[in-house]
C-alpha cells in the first residue's frame, strides 16, 4: 500500500475534477451539520430563558396556601378557609430546615384610583423578605419599615404597570392612591419585571401586611393569611424544607394522624424540574430531527460515491492495470468520501453558527452556541463520511481488472 | 532464463453446456530484448493471450514464468506489483485518466511504486521528453490529438523502467501516418533501451516492424517464425 499522502493527493486530485459534483455532495453534510448546531442552539437558548424567567419569578419557591374548604360536600375553592396565619410563618422561619426566608401574604383582587384613573389590579399585603424571596427590587422610593408595619401604615408600593395605567408620565413618588376607597401614599415603586406567559409580574401593589389584615380586606379570623411564600435554600434543600413544614403546620395546627392537611404546598422546584425536562426534551427533539438531515447527507454520500465508482469504472481499471493494489483503490475512494464529509462538516459549522446567530437576531430568540455541539457534528459527519463511503470504496476494490478497463 | 516462458496454457468459458477454449494448450518463450507481434484474427485468442502476459487475467490452466516468477501462483497484490515494476501497458484506447494532465498520468504508476513526488515529477518529464512532447506536460486528455496520447501512454509504460512493455493493438485508433510515428517509438525502445516488446496487432504492416511473429488460430499457436521467413511465407502465399 502507498503512503497516506499521495493518496490524499489522488483523492483531492480527483475530488478537484468533479468540482460541481463534490460541491453537490457536500451540500447534504453542510444542511446537516448546519441543521444540527442551528437547533442546539436555539435548544440551549430555549433551556436559557426558561431557567432566567425561573429566577425571576423566585426560585426555589414553596408556596403554602389554606386548604379547601368545605360548606356542605360543596368545594369553595383553594384558600377559601382561612388556616394560616403570621404566627405558623414565624414557626416555618423559626424551625424548618433548609429555607432562606418566610414572607406571609394577603391578597386579593381590587380597584385602585388616582385622580380620575383606575385599575383593577392585585393587592398584595406583604412583609419586606417576600420582596427578597420573590426578587423584586425597589426602583425608586424605598420599601416597608418595621414602623410602618407595627403602625399598619398607608403606604404602598406600586409595580410599573399599575404606574402606568394610573400615572402615564406623572411622577407616582409621594402621591396617593385609593385602593377600594382606603387612601395610600405612594412611597416606592418596582423595578419591572416583564411577563412570563400570561402574567404579568408588574400589575400589582404592596402594602404592609399588617394594614392589608387592619383595614383593606376585612376577614373574620385576625392574624390570618391566604399564603405563606417560603425559600428554600437551594433547589436540593426544598424537599427537606417541604417535610419539614408539613410537619410543623401538622402540629400547630393540631391535627390527628388520620386527618388530612388542612393547607397545601406547592413546591416550584418540582415545577422547575418539569419545565427543565421539558425544555430538554425539546432540544433533544430539535436535534435528533437534524441528526436526520446528518444522516440523509451520508446516504447522498454513499449515492454519489456509488455512482463515482460506476462512472469511474474504467479509471480504476487503468490504476489497477498499471499497479494500484485493491488496498489503494479502496483507500482512494474512503479519503475522498470522508474529505467530502469533513469540509461539509467545516463548512456546515460555520454556516450554522452564522444561522443560529440571524435567528437569534431576526426572531429575538435566545440562541446559545457552544463548543461541545460544534465539536459533536464534525465528528459526526466524519463518521458519516467513513461510514457511507466504505461500502463503495469496497465495491470498487473488489472489481476484477480486466473487466474494469473493459468498460465502457 | 527466458523473460517469458508460457507452458500449457489453457482458458476455457462455459457457454452453457458447451465449452470453448480461448487458448488451448499455448506454450512459448520470449527473451529478454526480443520484439514480437502477436497475429491473428478476432477470436483467435490473441487477445485472451495478452491479457494473461499482462497477469490481468488468468488462464484455467497452465504455467507462466514472469522473469523467473510463477506468476500463477501469486496474490492480487503480488500481481499489482508486478504490473507496477515489471510491465508497462499500451492500450488501442490510449486509457489515460481524463480530465488529469499529461504529466500527472505519467507519475501515476510512480504513485503507486511509492516514489517521492519531487523525484516522479522528475522522471515523468524525461519520460515525456523520450516520446517528444515535453511542452505538452499540462495538456489534458482532450486537448492532445490520438498519437500525442499514445506517446503519453508510452511515457507512462516506460516510466517505472519496466522490462517488459505490452501493447494491445497500440495503432488501432490511429490514421497510418501517426501510426508509423507511434512504431517507430516502438522500434526504439527496443532498440535504443533494451525493452522486450510484445504487440498485439491484426495489421501485417504493423507486424512487420518486429523481428518476430506469433500467429493464433482458434486458441492456438500456428506460426512462430522470425519476422523475414513469415514474409516470405507471406508472398508466397499471396
Amino acid at each position: 500500500m502507498i503512503d497516506f499522502k499521495s493518496t490524499l493527493s489522488i483523492a483531492l486530485k480527483s475530488l478537484e475534477v468533479n468540482k460541481m459534483r463534490s460541491a453537490l455532495t457536500s451540500l447534504g453534510i453542510i444542511i446537516g451539520v448546519g441543521a444540527v448546531i442551528v437547533m442546539l442552539a436555539i435548544g440551549s437558548g430555549a433551556n436559557k430563558q426558561v431557567q432566567e424567567n425561573m429566577e425571576s419569578m423566585g426560585s426555589n419557591i414553596l408556596t403554602i396556601r389554606s386548604a379547601t374548604a368545605k360548606s356542605g360536600g360543596v368545594s369553595m375553592g383553594m384558600g377559601s378557609k382561612p388556616t394560616l396565619s403570621v404566627k405558623d410563618a414565624e414557626a416555618i422561619s423559626r424551625n424548618a430546615r433548609g429555607v432562606d426566608a418566610v414572607a406571609p401574604i394577603m391578597s386579593s383582587s381590587k380597584q385602585a384610583m388616582y385622580g380620575n384613573q383606575n385599575w383593577q389590579t392585585s393587592v398584595y399585603g406583604i412583609t419586606t423578605p417576600y420582596l427578597y424571596v420573590k426578587n423584586y427590587e425597589i426602583k425608586d422610593g424605598r420599601a416597608f419599615t418595621k414602623d410602618d408595619d407595627n403602625n399598619a401604615a398607608k403606604v404602598a408600593i406600586i409595580g410599573s404597570t399599575v404606574e402606568t395605567e394610573l400615572f402615564g408620565d406623572i411622577n407616582s413618588l409621594g402621591k396617593t392612591i385609593r385602593i377600594g376607597n382606603i387612601p395610600f401614599k405612594v412611597i416606592g415603586t418596582l423595578v419591572s419585571k416583564g411577563t412570563v406567559g400570561p402574567m404579568d409580574q408588574d400589575d400589582l401593589i404592596f402594602i404592609p401586611l399588617t394594614t392589608a389584615q387592619r383595614k383593606v380586606f376585612g376577614t373574620d379570623f385576625p392574624g390570618s393569611v391566604n399564603q405563606i411564600i417560603a425559600k428554600a435554600d437551594s433547589l436540593e434543600s426544598a424537599n427537606i424544607a417541604q417535610s419539614d413544614i408539613e410537619e410543623i403546620l401538622r402540629t400547630r395546627h393540631n391535627l390527628g394522624k388520620m386527618q388530612e392537611n388542612d393547607f397545601e404546598i406547592r413546591n416550584s422546584a418540582e415545577f422547575q424540574e418539569k419545565m427543565k425536562s421539558t425544555v430538554r426534551t425539546f432540544a433533544i427533539l430539535l436535534a435528533s430531527i437534524a441528526s436526520v438531515s446528518l444522516v440523509v447527507g451520508g446516504i447522498g454520500i454513499m449515492n454519489i460515491m456509488l455512482v463515482s465508482v460506476t462512472e469511474r469504472t474504467k479509471e480504476i481499471g487503468i490504476r489497477m492495470a498499471i499497479g494500484a493494489r485493491a488496498g489503494d483503490i479502496r483507500m482512494q475512494f474512503l479519503i475522498e468520501a470522508l474529505v467530502l464529509s469533513l469540509i461539509g462538516g467545516l463548512i456546515g459549522i460555520v454556516a450554522g453558527i452564522t444561522i443560529a446567530l440571524l435567528v437569534g437576531k431576526l426572531f429575538g430568540t435566545a440562541v446559545v452556541i457552544t463548543i461541545s455541539p460544534i465539536l459533536m457534528s464534525f465528528g459526526f459527519s466524519g463518521l458519516v463520511g467513513i461510514g457511507f463511503g466504505y461500502y463503495p470504496a469496497y465495491k470498487a476494490s473488489l472489481l476484477n481488472p480486466i473487466d474494469a478497463l473493459r468498460y465502457e | 532464463m527466458s523473460l517469458i516462458t508460457v507452458k500449457h496454457a489453457k482458458k476455457m468459458y462455459k457457454m452453457g453446456d458447451e465449452e470453448f477454449f480461448a487458448l488451448n494448450d499455448v506454450s512459448f518463450s520470449i527473451e529478454e530484448g526480443e520484439f514480437v507481434a502477436i497475429m491473428g484474427t478476432s477470436g483467435s485468442g490473441k487477445s485472451t493471450c495478452m491479457n494473461m502476459l499482462g497477469t490481468l487475467d488468468k488462464p484455467t490452466s497452465g504455467e507462466y514464468y514472469l522473469d523467473g516468477a510463477d506468476v500463477f501462483s501469486m496474490t492480487p497484490d503480488e500481481l499489482s506489483d508486478i504490473r507496477n515494476n515489471k510491465i508497462g501497458f499500451v492500450f488501442q484506447g490510449f486509457n489515460l485518466i481524463s480530465r488529469t494532465s499529461a504529466i500527472d498520468n505519467v507519475c501515476m504508476p510512480m504513485i503507486y511504486k511509492g516514489i517521492p513526488e519531487s523525484e516522479r515529477y522528475k522522471r515523468a518529464r524525461e519520460a515525456l521528453k523520450i516520446v517528444g512532447l515535453e511542452n505538452k506536460e499540462n495538456n489534458m486528455p482532450s486537448q492532445m490529438s490520438g498519437g500525442q496520447q499514445q506517446r503519453v501512454a508510452i511515457a507512462r509504460a516506460i516510466v517505472n523502467d519496466a522490462p517488459l512493455i505490452l501493447a494491445d493493438e497500440p495503432t488501432g485508433n490511429l490514421d497510418t501516418k501517426t501510426s508509423i510515428d507511434v512504431m517507430e517509438f516502438f522500434v526504439n525502445l527496443n532498440q535504443k533501451f533494451g525493452k522486450t516488446v510484445v504487440l498485439v496487432t491484426h495489421e501485417p504492416d504493423i507486424a512487420e516492424y518486429t523481428k518476430r511473429i506469433l500467429k493464433f488460430k482458434d486458441g492456438q499457436i500456428v506460426s512462430d517464425l522470425p519476422k523475414e521467413e513469415w514474409i516470405k511465407q507471406r508472398n508466397r502465399e499471396t
